[in-house]
């Protein structure tokens, strides 16, 4: 499986290159996800004979993280999606971007998503599982943006891509406490130690973490906007990453981690009551949308939410009904979405208000749009039909709270019924005139949406050839076997009855649909403004803490640096001095006091100096007054370099900065006394710091060493010297390196100055 | 003689530089001289590796007499990276910096530097070290002065009199640090404080290190040179300041708190946490609303360094591990992003964000190349930023230090995002109509090329570099063997 998942990401480029081709060559691709799901439909009797398929390549083993995948049930249901449909979209897309100028860099990118979709779904490791997941969310960033040249497009993908990478995040954060409190992060291992989590003190965080992954990329509330704002991507985007794969990685999240982590309230009750929200809340603001693609947007948020709510119910029933519609849906939703594509090609809007008549223009496309809608309305002998009967029964089985929780899924089902009838019925068979221009649409654009549609029928018509996988899919769910039971007729009983009510709702609500539309409140709950908002004020603060980071004074600058400096060290020479003792420290001749004096003063005359000049001949009485001390303390060779540079300073100085006009004054009074305090502090905190390292005995290894070796081993009498060119000669080696560095930089200077005069 | 091989190098091919005034030859000469030089890197590197810790005492005399350098797995790492670097920055340099530079000694400037950073990293002398610093800054400033435009003299002014600052707290830690142990031999000073306790101004002293090389790593709150500077000079040398002047502070700090001040009171590292925090936050919520692609990209540089000082806080072989993983990624990933910039400088005649455009449209092959290192740097997985990231994370909780663990997943989301406008403005918003007609030049697409295939390495390989990383945290944490290597008698 490592090698079927990285040959499919190896394959991008070569996407890139036959997609970029003739829509004849393009469909070519189609023959690789062919050729996966055949793989996995043959995988499947081994798991029906009770096996499982594992892989396992190291890749950061210290990590635990490595490309190690197993294909039980539940990942065999989700890859079958993800090749099959890829196999339909791939084709669809070729004819519905054809001569399109970036088509090839579509289909790389659809193989790129379809490689880590399968990882996603198929790997046992937490880590990789992260890993992956992030990956989807890039690659659908990628086909968000597809249009990049308008604005709308890239915002909706950025915004996709910070709303479910925050879940990513959460995820990774997840998988990182599961570690550390079971000390493992494959999923089989997990499993066998099972209460070690749930009765741990991070069971609560790690909750709320993996919840927060699934409800963010699954579209939940209050996290929903993105997917609608998603419908920016070109409609194979649409039909495959968001509704039919990659918006179901958060419920395959969940279903995954339920055997590990379920089974508790704490786990349950969320699902239901968000999975509730949100179908309620989708499918009401689904049926108030007059554009196609945004009906099936709001509606996969519903269907999403039901699927939540589904696995929060955390029975049998509830698992395998889950499973069930989970298919149902990517069957019908992946058929309307593509059905939306098709119209939109053929008639250049997707406003419902103005779509009607195309039956005749659009034979095979509105084949398949009845039949989605059928299964998406719930009409017998369709997969809809039987999932729905499935929700119903395992909604009335609920132990906490049957009554609130049956009406509503009715009425969201009947909802989504009208959703259906608005997408896949309405703009075929509304009596009246296509929109003008409208033309007829090429074998390879229907093909996908009608497989879909008729998988759908022939999988609602004949429940045995699917109930073993579904089986295995909810026994993996459930984390024991679960015997899924499908049939065409389940039998009178309370379920069937929901489904007449529920079609019988559907008829009246799409008979009222304008005024349904009409009866728009609210249109919003301002999530999505919520996040742009969020934006807004990170980008207030960032551009409020931005400019004085780059534009303030030096003087500011300077400032910090010494009084963070200054407190830092202040604070741990607090902490750690000792009383200086200042014996022996009094012990002061007259002329030392002289030069001490000589220093001092010529430090206060080079702050108050008005001109540049008088500071410099200031700051060289300075440097006078330190040589002297060096002359007087037995280093003469000291004093004669440090009288040197200091001339010498002295003098550049004045050449360089003898035009230059005098000192700014501006400085207001406060903020020089302030300056004035702040130096002083940390002159009197080096000062003790001195002070304080002088009166240490010194250890005299050094010195006694260089005393001895230099006329013995070095060859020189002049110890100083000795230093400098043999010792320590790499440092001198450094120090020549300064200097001609700075005569190299000086000289260009000076050329570029004299050029300049030169030329203007 | 391998250990002073890449300081040397460079020197001479500096010295060499400056005799020749062709301009094409110099272009050639400088990268046969980085090019020689990561050949040193990698041959120390491959010592090291083999035989353990290297030491060299230059001159013959003794530690703690002379001048040792040394070589452990996490210096001849970064050693390595240096020729990486300057090999791609002298490849880059084909394309031509600007001719007032390129006359003015731009080449030779570059080897100077390459030294520097060099002999930064192998020394093994505080003095020596800052030595080392002084080449880097004089160099630096030289490059980035030369062109004696308004705004870049006083972006390098800026940069060298906060440097100079860093410089003159350093010289003053290592006088207080020599009048009270008498030696400023790193492993002389650790077995000494080892044997006899650290001394009394041990913790003024540590907080002087921690300034001076916090500013040199631009850590919140000295980082402002960084940003007011980097987006000025041409791309061939913004691109090696973002690669290696920063990591150098950063090591310099891995350097002196596990070697030296080791006995300090816990909260001086509960304090490197929170100012890695306070930098990851502020840098890259700064670089939120920037409008210029360099700008963006300085303010990123300076957030990531906190993911890189998060490990010496934490000091647990995890998270210093994870910290130098992030070290090794984030130089390959950053100076490949600065080139990118230059390409931009090249097509459109700059890189504030209402110039750009259009590339995803008109290039696309080398926009996805553009694209690994950008998404790199925001840590998307598998790309090389995420691995040390989950190291990190992982380390935090660990250690219990859950709210840095979850800053930095945060930071990681802001760093995202404000890598996604990067590639909205710069990649997908269509170009401006005006846009230039010039194109990107072999020169410049061959480096930028090279550079994204070793960030993809760095994801393939993640599990040698994370064991790498790790040998190099172990020795930085159990210092005796580095200490032993350096003292032992002849």
């Amino acid at each position: 499986m490592t090698t079927l998942i990285l040959a499919t990401l190896a394959l991008a480029p070569l996407a890139a290159w036959l997609g970029g081709r003739s829509a004849k060559v393009a469909t070519l691709l189609a023959l690789w996800p062919l050729g996966l799901t055949v793989w996995f439909a043959s995988a499947l009797r081994i798991l029906l004979q009770g096996g499982v398929v594992t892989d396992h390549v190291a890749w950061i083993p210290s990590l635990g993280l490595n490309l190690s995948f197993r294909l039980d049930g539940l990942s065999a249901v989700f890859a079958l999606m993800i090749t099959g449909i890829g196999t339909l979209i791939v084709v669809y897309g070729a004819h519905y971007l054809d001569g399109h100028p970036e088509r090839g860099r579509f289909q790389a990118s659809l193989f790129a998503f379809m490689a880590a979709m399968l990882g996603v779904v198929l790997t046992d490791n937490l880590f990789t599982l992260f890993v992956f997941w992030e990956l989807t969310g890039f690659t659908s960033f990628l086909l968000i943006g597809f249009d990049h040249e308008k604005e709308s497009s890239r915002r909706a993908a950025t915004q996709a891509l910070i709303v479910t990478g925050a879940g990513g995040l959460a995820l990774l954060a997840a998988a990182v406490l599961i570690s550390q409190v079971t000390g493992t992060l494959t999923i089989p291992e997990l499993l066998s130690d099972r209460g070690l989590l749930t009765n741990h003190a991070s069971y609560l965080p790690i909750v709320v973490l993996v919840l927060l992954a699934a409800f963010t990329k699954s579209a939940q509330f209050p996290f929903h906007f993105w997917l609608p704002g998603a419908m920016a991507a070109p409609t194979p985007v649409s039909a495959y990453l968001h509704s039919a794969t990659m918006v179901k990685a958060g419920v395959y999240l969940v279903a995954r981690l339920t055997p590990v982590l379920g089974g508790t309230l704490l786990w349950e009750l969320p699902l239901v009551i968000i999975g509730g929200l949100t179908m309620l809340g989708g499918a009401y603001r689904a049926v108030q949308e007059t554009d196609l693609k945004r009906v099936l947007a709001y509606s996969t948020v519903s269907a999403l939410g039901t699927l939540f709510l589904l696995l929060g119910l955390g029975s049998e029933a509830a698992f395998t009904a889950a499973i069930v519609y989970l298919v149902a849906h990517a069957c019908y939703k992946g058929a309307l979405f593509q059905v939306a594509g098709v119209v939109d090609h053929a008639t250049g809007t997707r406003d419902i208000r103005r779509l009607a008549g195309l039956r005749a223009l659009l034979p095979q496309t509105s084949l398949a749009g009845l039949l989605a809608a059928a299964s998406m309305v719930g009409l017998p002998l369709t997969i809809g039909f039987v999932a729905k009967e499935l929700v119903y029964e395992a909604g009335l089985k609920y132990a906490l709270s049957p009554f609130a929780l049956v009406p509503a899924v009715v009425v969201g089902s009947a909802l989504l019924g009208v959703c259906g009838l608005l997408a896949g019925f309405g703009p075929f068979f509304t009596p009246g005139a296509p929109p003008e221009g409208s033309h007829r649409a090429s074998a390879g654009l229907w093909f996908g949406p009608l497989t879909l549609a008729v998988l759908g029928l022939l999988f609602g018509s004949a429940p045995g050839l699917t109930s073993g996988v579904f089986s295995l899919a909810a026994s993996a769910v459930a984390g024991r076997s679960v015997e899924a039971h499908l049939a065409l007729w389940h039998g009178l009983g309370l379920p069937l009855g929901l489904s007449a009510l529920t079609l019988l709702l559907v008829a009246l609500l799409y008979r009222a649909r304008k005024l349904v539309r009409a009866r728009a409140w609210p249109r919003s709950l301002g999530f999505e403004r919520g996040f742009t908002g969020f934006l807004r004020i990170m980008d207030f603060i960032s551009g409020r803490i931005g400019p004085p980071l780059q534009e303030s004074s030096l003087a500011s600058y300077a400032l910090t640096f010494v009084l963070s400096a200054g407190t830092l060290v202040g604070v741990g020479y607090y902490l750690t001095a000792e009383r200086v003792s200042l014996d022996g420290l009094l012990d002061v001749r007259a002329y030392e006091l002289a030069i001490s004096g000589l220093i001092i003063l010529g430090a206060i005359g080079a702050v108050r100096a008005r001109t540049t000049m008088t500071a410099v001949l200031c700051l060289g009485t300075s440097g006078y007054g330190v040589a002297l001390t060096f002359l007087l303390f037995g280093a003469p060779d000291l004093a004669m370099t440090q009288f040197a540079a200091e001339t010498l300073t002295a003098v550049i100085f004045v050449f360089v900065f003898w035009q230059f006009p005098r000192v700014d004054q501006a400085s207001a009074r406060l903020v020089k006394l302030r300056d004035a305090i702040i130096a002083c502090g940390c002159g009197v905190l080096v000062t003790l710091l001195a002070l304080d390292s002088a009166t240490l005995p010194t250890t005299r290894r050094l010195s006694d060493f260089y005393a001895e070796a230099a006329p013995s081993l070095a060859h020189g009498r002049n110890i100083v010297n000795v230093i400098l060119v043999d010792f320590r000669a790499f440092d001198t080696l450094g120090e020549i390196t300064v200097l001609v560095t700075a005569a190299v930089g000086v000289v260009a200077l000076l050329r570029i100055a004299a050029a300049e005069r030169q030329g203007g | 003689m391998l250990l002073v091989l890449p300081i040397i190098v460079p020197m001479f091919m500096a010295a060499v530089l400056l005799l020749i005034p062709w301009v094409r030859v110099q272009r050639w000469g400088a990268h046969v001289g980085a090019l020689a030089q990561l050949g040193c890197g990698v041959a120390l590197f491959h010592r090291v590796s083999q035989e353990g810790i290297q030491v060299l005492h230059v001159g013959g005399w003794r530690a703690p007499f002379g001048i040792t350098l040394v070589a452990d797995t996490l210096s001849s790492i970064l050693v390595v990276a240096v020729g990486v670097v300057g090999t791609a920055i002298t490849a880059f340099a084909f394309a031509g910096v600007d001719p007032r530079r390129e006359s003015g000694g731009y080449h030779p400037l570059l080897m100077v530097l390459l030294m520097g950073v060099s002999g930064a990293f192998l020394t093994g002398d505080l003095f020596n070290l800052y030595v080392w610093f002084e080449v880097m800054l004089v160099a630096s400033f030289v490059l980035m002065a030369l062109h004696r435009t308004t705004a870049q003299v006083r972006a390098a002014f800026l940069y060298v009199t906060l440097n100079l600052l860093s410089s003159s707290f350093l010289l003053t830690a290592l006088g207080i640090l020599y009048g009270q142990s008498g030696t400023l031999n790193m492993a002389d000073l650790s077995a000494a404080w080892q044997q006899n306790g650290p001394p009394r101004l041990h913790l003024p002293l540590a907080m002087l290190f921690l300034t001076a090389f916090g500013i040199k790593a631009a850590l919140f709150p000295w980082f402002f040179w960084l940003p007011a500077s980097y987006h000025t000079p041409p791309a061939a040398i913004s691109a090696v300041f973002a690669g290696l002047l920063t990591k150098v502070g950063v090591y310099s700090m891995y350097r002196v708190f596990t070697l030296l001040f080791r006995e300090v009171p816990s909260w001086v590292f509960v304090l490197i946490m929170v100012i890695s925090a306070v930098t990851m936050v502020v840098g890259v919520t700064s670089a939120l609303a920037q409008r210029d692609f360099r700008r963006v990209l300085s303010f990123n540089l300076v957030g990531h360094i906190g993911y890189t000082t998060m490990g010496l806080g934490l000091l647990t072989p995890i998270a210093v591990a994870g910290s130098l993983l992030y070290v090794v990624h984030h130089i390959i990933a950053i100076t490949n992003l600065y080139l990118v910039g230059g390409i931009f400088l090249r097509l459109r005649r700059g890189s504030e964000f209402e110039r750009l455009g259009g590339l995803y449209r008109t290039y696309p092959v080398l926009s996805v190349v553009s694209m690994i290192p950008i998404f790199a740097l925001a840590g998307i997985p598998p790309l090389s930023g995420f691995v040390a990231k989950v190291v990190l994370v992982k380390a935090t909780f660990a250690a219990g230090a859950y709210w840095l663990g979850a800053v930095a997943l945060a930071v990681g989301l802001l760093s995202v995002l404000s890598m996604a406008r990067l590639w909205d403005e710069g990649f997908w918003k269509p170009a401006a109509p005006d846009a230039d007609k010039a194109k990107p030049i072999w020169p410049m697409v061959v480096p930028i090329c090279a550079l994204t295939l070793l960030s993809l390495g760095i994801s393939a390989a993640a599990e040698p570099l994370l064991q790498l990383t790790s040998r190099a945290a172990d020795q930085l944490l159990n210092p005796e063997p580095y200490v032993r290597a350096v003292l032992k008698e002849p």
